[in-house]
């Protein structure tokens, strides 16, 4: 039964992800891709990874795929505005990606048939365990992820942060009239134009 | 110990004057390097008397300066050899040298390389002492080569004529193909007897296979050719006159070409043992003798004539050393030494007053213009006609008198040559010094005697040539031949090897008596021509038939060699540039760069910017990397 | 419950998830491969990780290791990281070139 499960929950994650690559609007691979995440999180349910499964959906299907639609909106990228590669390009990416694979397959072709289960703890995703091990084994890369985030936000922030807005703003003089103030609010429409000054 | 410090120091002192003048050569002023150049070959000079004198009771004594290489068996060590015959050389060297010196001085007074020109001096006194010093074939190779060397600085001194460096560049190379036979010479000496060393060769001389002694000693007399300019390695000798004429008196009449004879003097036990080689010696002597005498009673130029002499005469000393008189070809070396090197200074004081006009066309009538070099110059013609009793007389009846006990016809051939000598001498002193004086006005005007720093020289050689052949007084006259006794060490093992020919006393009066009455009779007849008759030799552009055109053009010989030699091989090499050079090994080299070049060129396509071509890149690199791990 | 869904997890063979997660690697690189849009390409790169996460917590369920979750744990801040950072340098991009095609971007190159 659960092999059926299983089939189902693959079908439908290879096939969504399919999707993602072959869409042609951006918004839809996007979509896609949510439906792929739930998917690789019903596997991972069925791993008994239950936190894991609660984070993955929070993290990728909640933050990453709604950061990737702002993006998109920002862009506007709703049209299709994307010229697909050239023929033999196409050609040369899916053969290589046929190859991968099958040197992938190949890989592991000798490998028996394991079982799962061998000595499977039920309680391994639980928050406890992982918890455990967390703030044991693994304490130091749990902060040293806090500084990578850290670093993330910094990066993002100082990365989004227009350089012309800063220069915009002219230091006051000692009297002070309306006509000296010179900053100007951004607003939509005069954004570009303010950013091409 | 005393007497090592001596040896070392003979060519020392010339070595120190060289290096001194060399390096402070713009800071010395001239009469400042023209005194330590003579200084030095004084210091020389000096110091062979003292080794003369001091030798004593031993015969010949090796001094080793240091050990010079030793590569596994092989070991050649610097060591001077003192023995009579050495001694001898380096009187003749130091003591001509020093007075050539002094000439110097005058001559080549207010030349702007006077510096640079004493320095060449010691340098070559320097490597012709290293020649006669050398106890063993690498070191005499040493100071062979670097006379060589010395001649081709010399000949081209005034080297801003093309033609004189034509003249020191034939020079050298000509010397240089000699060479290839006495270094092959050596390497089989080398080879044969397992030591360089002559007391070493000497003593395994007796046991070595005749042939192999028979090559050796041909090879060797190749490289004695070249040196001495004997047939066919001459042309370069009558060419080289176009060095100052100090340097033609010191190297081309004195020193450098009588090392082909000290060489053949001092291997004259191989020599010995190969009666074969003594032979060809002989023969190519007597042939060049005679083929040079003839060429000089044509010649119009001071210094060729007396460079024809000097090859004849060089012949005339092979003649000697090829009989197996071994002794006789040294002394006709020694006076020859001193008449020749008078000759040509006489010449150059000639010349020196004729305001560099070398044609005898134009001379004539010196006699009361340059008395000292007048007298002087008739008593070396005089002793190169070999009369008596003055040096060349000796020296040559000694030669004649020895050939003629190995083989007459030898020795009419050498009266012929000898009767030549005489005329063309006795020609030339004729149109230079008697009657009147052929020269235009303005040359007229200039006409001087030398200054004393050029006349000491010549009287100091003159009375030498004058009374040197009293070292080789015959028995026949009662002499006891001090030569003979003096060398008699150096030639004591070929004496016993061969045995000592002996002429009895009557029949080497009457030989005597015939030749210098033939003699005499040539110089009358040279005397009725050019003095009696005044005749002039035609000017250059006189037509001139038959025989007389094809010796004036001293028998085509350069222009063979040009033909037959220097042609091929500029095609030769032509080729070599056009196809070996250029169509490979450029090809080749450039090819090398090229092909970086291009790979290079082909390379950096890679790097096309575009990121998708990287990550497909990366993909496919994984995917070899997979295929290699599960493959291996 | 968790009986049942351990026997579940019993009856579906290793090799099963090797396949399903290579097969989802394998189209994340096509994506990569295929596309010109950089934020598709984005998405397929979280693909990739995606598979990977997914067979290491099937191994951390093979070997009964809770450490290939608290792996995976890792695996999906540093993502989360990675993908803040890349779009805004993308933003940053299209701004200046006015496109997110990636051909664009071609100037280091000879």
């Amino acid at each position: 039964m659960s092999l059926y499960i299983f089939y189902f929950l693959a079908f439908v994650a290879v096939l969504s992800a399919l999707m993602v690559v072959f869409s042609r609007n951006p918004v839809y691979s996007v979509l896609y891709l949510v439906i792929t995440f739930f998917s690789v999180g019903g596997h991972y349910l069925l791993l008994s990874a239950e936190f894991l499964f609660a984070v993955h959906i929070i993290v990728y299907a909640g933050a990453i795929m709604v950061l990737f639609l702002y993006v998109i909106m920002l862009m506007n990228l709703n049209n299709e505005s994307e010229a697909p590669k050239k023929t033999p390009y196409q050609f040369a990416a899916v053969i290589s990606g046929g190859l991968l694979m099958m040197v992938l397959v190949g890989a592991v072709r000798g490998a028996e048939q394991a079982q799962v289960g061998l000595g499977a703890d039920p309680t391994i995703g639980t928050v406890k365990t992982l918890g455990n091990m967390l703030f044991n084994e693994f304490l130091l890369p749990f902060e040293v992820v806090s500084v990578l985030l850290l670093a993330a936000m910094v990066g993002a922030v100082m990365l989004g942060k227009n350089p012309l807005r800063a220069r915009r703003y002219t230091p006051k003089t000692t009297t002070r009239t309306g006509a000296d103030d010179q900053e100007k609010d951004v607003t939509i429409e005069n954004v570009k134009q303010l950013t091409n000054e | 110990m005393v007497m090592d410090v001596i040896v070392g120091l003979v060519p020392l002192a010339p070595l120190a004057g060289f290096l001194l003048i060399g390096l402070l050569n713009k800071q010395l002023r001239p009469w400042l390097a023209s005194l330590v150049a003579c200084g030095s070959v004084l210091i020389s000079f000096l110091l062979s008397i003292v080794l003369f004198f001091g030798m004593g009771e031993q015969q010949s004594f090796t001094f080793t300066a240091f050990e010079w290489i030793a590569a596994g068996d092989f070991a050649v060590s610097f060591s001077f050899l003192v023995d009579p015959l050495s001694i001898l050389m380096m009187l003749i060297i130091t003591g001509v040298g020093f007075l050539i010196h002094v000439y110097s001085t005058g001559y080549m007074k207010g030349d702007e390389g006077y510096n640079r020109f004493f320095a060449y001096l010691n340098l070559f006194i320097f490597f012709m002492l290293l020649l006669v010093m050398g106890a063993n074939y690498l070191l005499m190779f040493v100071g062979w080569e670097g006379v060589g060397l010395c001649s081709y600085l010399l000949i081209g001194f005034w080297f801003k004529n093309t033609e004189y460096n034509n003249a020191a560049k034939k020079a050298f190379i000509m010397n240089r193909i000699g060479d290839v036979g006495l270094i092959l010479g050596v390497i089989m000496i080398l080879i044969h007897f397992g030591s360089l060393s002559y007391p070493e060769v000497f003593a395994q001389a007796g046991d070595i296979d005749s042939g192999v002694i028979t090559a050796i000693t041909l090879l060797l007399f190749v490289g004695a050719i070249g040196k001495s300019a004997q047939i066919p390695l001459y042309t370069w000798l009558p060419d080289a006159m176009a060095g100052p004429t100090p340097v033609s008196a010191l190297i081309h009449a004195a020193t450098m070409v009588t090392a082909g004879i000290y060489m053949i003097a001092r291997n004259n036990l191989l020599y010995t043992l190969a009666p074969l080689a003594l032979d060809i010696v002989a023969v190519v002597g007597v042939a060049t003798a005679l083929f040079a005498a003839t060429i000089a009673i044509l010649q119009n130029d001071i210094k060729k004539v007396l460079a024809y002499s000097t090859v004849s005469q060089l012949g005339l000393m092979f003649l000697a050393l090829g009989v197996g008189a071994y002794t006789t070809g040294i002394f006709h070396m020694t006076t020859h030494a001193f008449f020749k090197a008078l000759l040509f200074l006489g010449a150059g004081s000639v010349i020196h007053a004729m305001s560099g006009d070398q044609d005898i066309r134009n001379m004539g009538g010196l006699r009361k213009y340059l008395p000292i070099t007048f007298a002087t110059f008739l008593i070396g013609t005089l002793a190169i006609g070999g009369l008596p009793p003055f040096a060349g007389f000796f020296s040559k009846d000694e030669i004649l008198a020895s050939t003629f006990v190995n083989s007459p016809v030898l020795w009419i051939v050498a009266l012929v040559a000898s009767l030549l000598t005489a005329f063309y001498m006795f020609r030339l002193f004729f149109l230079t010094f008697s009657g009147q004086s052929r020269a235009s006005e303005e040359v007229k005007g200039h006409l001087h005697e030398s200054p004393t720093s050029m006349t000491f020289p010549l009287i100091a050689l003159a009375i030498l040539s004058a009374i040197g052949g009293f070292i080789g007084i015959p028995s026949v006259f009662g002499g006891g031949h001090a030569l003979n006794n003096f060398l008699a060490p150096v030639f004591a093992a070929s004496h016993e090897v061969a045995g000592a020919h002996h002429l009895d006393h009557s029949t080497e009066l009457i030989l005597m008596g015939v030749v210098v009455g033939l003699t005499l009779i040539t110089i009358y007849f040279a005397y009725n021509l050019y003095v009696k008759k005044g005749s002039v030799p035609a000017p250059e552009s006189a037509e001139r038939t038959g025989l007389v055109r094809l010796i004036y053009n001293k028998y085509y010989v350069d222009e063979l060699y040009e033909k037959v030699v220097t042609q091929p091989l500029n095609f030769l090499s032509r080729v070599t540039d056009t196809v070996v050079e250029r169509l490979m090994i450029d090809q080749l080299v450039n090819g090398t760069g090229k092909l970086v070049t291009w790979g290079g060129r082909t390379l950096r396509l890679i790097q096309t910017g575009n990121t998708g071509f990287y990550v497909f890149a990366m993909v496919i690199s994984i995917i070899i990397l997979f295929v290699v791990k599960t493959l291996i | 419950m968790n009986d049942s869904v351990s026997q579940m997890i019993q009856q579906v063979p290793l090799n099963h998830y090797i396949w399903l997660s290579a097969a989802l690697f394998v189209i994340g690189v096509l994506g990569v491969l295929y596309r010109r849009n950089a934020i598709v390409i984005f998405m397929c790169i979280e693909l990739m990780l995606n598979a990977v996460n997914l067979l290491m917590v099937a191994f951390a369920a093979f070997h009964g290791n809770a450490a290939g979750q608290v792996f995976v744990f890792f695996v999906m801040a540093v993502a989360a990281a990675e993908v803040a950072v890349g779009l805004a340098i993308l933003i940053v991009i299209y701004h200046n070139t006015g496109s997110t095609d990636i051909n664009v971007l071609n100037k280091l190159k000879w």
